[in-house]
């Protein structure tokens, strides 16, 4: 079926198969495999992108139902000299993180938490990235980065 | 240059990972690709009748389908799969393919593969293979494995796969518990594990049919060791095999395999002439990749009136799964050596039985052997201490090393030489770190109010072992392989630097931590040097990651082909500057006569001068590109204290971490903000054991909970912020004086925080909980324990 969707600012027109999810339209069609999947229960957050803003689990839709939406992954997330955004700087002044198979996801969702909540506290971070596991961290760092990043820290 | 060992340097690994640009398996697409479908049995012991492949060859988009029995047929099995450590001479060690032909052994043993046009393609394909059953009795528990009702492999007479046995002093052991004024015997559980790394495994093989070259990437640790098994396994010899580990997602031992989906991909590829794919699903993956723990452990203690150990005795029943992978069998030997902790034993005896099991196959997980040998003991020196009526502190400096003080080299009961440790003053930093008495107060003040949230505090001293491994040490256990590490530095002509390492890493910082190394030995900047490895081709010789083995060998061997450069070095500059190499000092990257300040040469234009060769010494080999092979004469001992401090509710039985207090010591630390991450991580993954993990199985072997919907991988809800504080004792193993730190988190925190459970229930007589201490395993416990008072 065909889609059209804006990705990271760029249109993009595709035909694909009804069933597929929008994680694999991103990373296997537009091959923006920046966007990592780690799991198949909607569980680890590792697919976590933004849709018109807002931090959406990619392998939780079809691509077909983020038609007319504006997309944006990891990717996008650098300005275009390649400045780090400033949640990515903050993961990186704080070593949050160390394979950085979770890091696009939790950097998405720590980015739209704090859209949602600009002064978090540590407990209302941990909160907000309940649904982002990381299995290196012990989440320590990627609190700091977030709570950094806030200006809270 | 100043010195960059010693400071957290921000990690040179991050950029890439931070924007997306770095390549996973899964990320690397080749036209033409094919990927493999797996179809796995239902069930975790069965004969596989009739397969039927009509309806899946003729879907859309299939390219192929082959049964296991095709597979062995087609001749592409040279051997099966390996196992690198037969530990006795009469191991059972039942032949693994890597699909099954006639009878499967666990659920998810795979029995067919298609090949489909895509990812998708290749599942649908697979459901649609009729495979017939013969259902047999599973063996589904250590205990059912023991009991030998039914056998696990229809052509073994046995479940029993080996008996080994450490017993260096056996009438010691006897005499000591004879004498005995306290005897505490703990019977412990160690639930099986999935690792979950979050990346799954993967993997892409590209063939050349022309020049019959294979190319595996694979979501592995152990590139170099898969290489020579691959060539063992299939016969493809190994100079025409090329192994690359891309980006890996984290390991935690569970990528240190070599697995049924590789072998399929490069033999396939290798036939097909076209590049075949496989992703395991997360569900997939508790079958498709190994599990770690599985033991059932009883230690015993003997000490004096005063609680000072006379000796230790230690019995393991061990679960291996349906087969022997890699490193299964040793996996316990790897702790046996640890059932005395950091404590003086006279006398000390361990044996263990590995049983074969209708499960997952076992193998390493973050530890391997010792985390489970630092519980029992740790949780035993509890039990001592209650019997003895002192408290947990008070214990451990009873029977410290060297009476806690400072030591070098100093042999164990259990036939180790520990390298140095100091471990009085690493337990009074922790203590003053958590503000122990502070919660002894507390806790007793809620105990006095009759609080329904009690307070417990939980101590762990541990000991481990790293730096994998002297091989001499490894073949006096009879593992395959030696423990060295290849390090190759070199100069390029314009002053940069490229070292090649053979240790292979998935988050550790390898590239990071091997240039602050290289830039303190070369006075260079460690921007100027570049990290290559995890690609046989271009960094041919290596042990790989594993082991906490890292820094300890690899690093180290760096260091040393650094020293190598510096020697090379200081020979042309001597050379060039007519004057005698002991009249020359090597500073600030570069060489200077003693005294002329004037007569001075920087390392880099030393190096160019290598390069060009006009104007070496007679008889020097043009170019700076040192090598080193690093043996370790010994293992390195990193130790440290861990305070858990847990509130359980008694209405719920809920268990809330709410402090955790490591001090750790890994010996000189080369950046500390890697070392403190590494124990984060690792804290979590022991603490993870203690409360919420563990694969569950019913009595057919089927696992309950595969999927992170019901495998509680925490989130960062479920885990407190942790306090660390560290204390330095070099290692004498390596001329860094380092030690490890990659699983040290893991091995002090699941005793910490069982300890912690136990401590805060002590007022109800409770003495032991079972590991996940799930809120309704607490409960019951405690409504048990008030019902017997």
């Amino acid at each position: 079926m065909k889609i059209d969707m804006t990705v990271n600012g760029d249109a993009r027109s595709a035909d694909v198969e009804a069933r597929t999810l929008l994680v694999h339209y991103l990373r296997d069609d537009l091959g923006l495999t920046g966007t990592n999947v780690g799991c198949d229960t909607s569980s680890c957050g590792a697919c976590t992108i933004h849709i018109d803003g807002e931090s959406v689990k990619s392998c939780t839709m079809l691509a077909a139902q983020a038609r007319d939406t504006e997309v944006t992954t990891i990717e996008g997330m650098a300005d275009a000299s390649g400045e780090l955004h400033p949640m990515q700087e903050a993961f990186r002044q704080c070593h949050g993180l160390q394979c950085g198979y979770c890091t696009p996801g939790m950097v998405m969702a720590a980015t739209s938490l704090l859209k949602e909540n600009p002064s978090p506290s540590e407990a209302e971070v941990r909160e907000g990235l309940e649904g982002n596991l990381c299995r290196c961290t012990g989440y320590h760092n990627i609190v700091k980065a977030v709570m950094t990043a806030a200006g809270g820290a | 240059m100043t010195a960059v060992m010693g400071t957290p340097m921000l990690r040179k690994e991050d950029p890439k990972l931070l924007t997306g640009e770095n390549k996973f398996v899964d990320d690397i697409q080749v036209a033409g690709q094919l990927w493999m479908g797996m179809v796995r049995s239902p069930h975790a012991h069965a004969k596989v009748g009739t397969i039927d492949t009509s309806a899946a060859a003729a879907a859309d988009g299939v390219h192929a389908v082959y049964t296991g029995a095709e597979l062995a047929e087609m001749g592409l099995w040279a051997a099966p799969l390996p196992c690198a450590w037969p530990v006795t001479e009469d191991m059972v060690n039942p032949p693994h393919f890597p699909a099954a032909a006639e009878e499967v052994h666990h659920v998810g043993e795979i029995v067919a593969v298609v090949l489909a046009d895509s990812r998708y393609g290749a599942v649908d394909a697979a459901e649609l293979v009729e495979v017939d059953y013969e259902v047999l009795p599973a063996v589904a528990s250590i205990a059912a494995a023991r009991d030998g009702d039914n056998n696990a492999h229809s052509d073994l007479d046995s479940n029993k796969a080996y008996s080994w046995a450490l017993e260096p002093n056996p009438e010691g052991v006897d005499a000591a518990f004879a004498n005995a004024a306290h005897t505490v015997k703990g019977e412990f559980v160690q639930q099986r594990l999935i690792p979950a790394a979050m990346e799954p495994r993967g993997v892409l093989a590209i063939p050349s049919p022309a020049g019959g070259e294979v190319t595996l990437y694979s979501a592995t640790q152990v590139p170099h060791i898969l290489k020579v098994m691959i060539a063992a396994t299939t016969g493809i010899p190994e100079n025409k095999l090329r192994i690359i580990a891309p980006a890996v997602g984290g390991g935690f031992g569970a990528k240190l395999n070599v697995n049924p989906d590789e072998l399929l991909a490069v033999t396939l590829a290798n036939k097909l002439g076209r590049a075949v794919r496989w992703t395991e699903t997360r569900s997939e993956a508790a079958f498709s990749t190994h599990q770690g723990r599985g033991q059932l452990q009883t230690i015993e203690v003997a000490s004096d009136e005063n609680g000072k150990i006379s000796g230790v005795r230690v019995h393991l029943d061990a679960d291996m799964g349906a087969y022997m992978m890699l490193i299964t069998p040793g996996v316990p030997l790897l702790g046996s050596f640890l059932y005395t902790g950091v404590y003086d034993v006279p006398a000390f005896g361990f044996t263990c039985d590995g049983y074969f099991t209708n499960l997952t196959p076992t193998d390493a997980y973050r530890g391997a052997g010792r985390p489970e040998a630092s519980y029992a003991i740790e949780r035993a020196m509890d039990m001592l201490a209650n019997e003895v009526g002192v408290g947990p502190d008070e214990i451990r400096r009873r029977n410290y090393l060297a009476g806690g003080g400072p030591f070098e080299n100093l042999e164990t009961a259990s036939t180790l030489v520990f390298d140095s440790g100091n471990y009085a003053p690493n337990l009074d930093a922790a203590l003053a770190l958590a503000k122990y008495d502070e919660l002894r107060a507390e806790q007793q003040s809620r105990r006095d109010a009759g609080s329904s949230k009690q307070l417990g505090i939980g101590l762990c001293t541990y000991v481990e072992i790293c730096g994998l491994a002297p091989s001499r040490a490894l073949a006096g256990l009879n593992y395959g392989a030696g423990g060295w590490e290849h390090a190759t530095v070199r100069f390029l002509p314009t002053g940069k630097v490229e070292v090649v390492s053979g240790s292979t890493p998935h988050g550790q910082g390898h590239e990071t931590a091997w240039s602050m190394i290289v830039a303190d030995k070369l006075g260079i900047d460690p921007n100027d040097v570049e990290v290559l490895h995890s690609d046989t081709a271009i960094s041919p010789l290596g042990l790989d990651t594993y082991g906490s083995r890292s820094l300890a060998v690899g690093g180290v061997a760096i260091a040393m082909a650094c020293d190598k450069v510096v020697d090379k070095s200081r020979e042309i500059a001597a050379h060039q500057l007519e004057a005698n190499p002991d009249d020359l000092e090597f500073t600030g990257g570069q060489f200077q006569v003693k005294g002329s300040p004037d007569k001075a040469l920087p390392i880099q234009a030393i190096a160019y001068g290598a390069f060009t060769a006009h104007d070496l010494p007679d008889g020097m080999e043009p170019n700076m590109n040192e090598q080193m092979t690093f043996d370790p004469p010994n293992f390195a001992f990193p130790f440290g204290t861990h305070i858990a401090v847990v509130e359980i509710d008694e209405d719920t039985g809920n268990t809330e971490l709410i402090d955790y207090i490591a001090v750790d010591d890994c010996g000189n630390q080369v950046n500390p903000l890697i070392v403190e991450g590494q124990l984060h991580g690792g804290i979590v993954q022991g603490v993870a054991q203690a409360l919420w993990e563990g694969a569950e199985y019913d009595v057919d072997g089927n696992c309950k909970n595969p999927s992170l919907m019901d495998y509680l991988v925490p989130s960062a809800m479920e885990v407190p912020n942790i306090q660390t504080g560290y204390t330095t004792t070099p290692s004498t193993s390596n001329q860094l004086g380092v030690k490890g730190a990659g699983e040290a988190g893991t091995i002090g925190s699941a005793a910490a925080v069982i300890n912690a459970i136990c401590d805060a229930l002590s007022p109800y007589g409770v003495t032991d909980m079972e590991m996940p201490a799930t809120p309704q395993r607490v409960w019951k416990t405690i409504n048990n324990a008030k019902a017997g008072a």
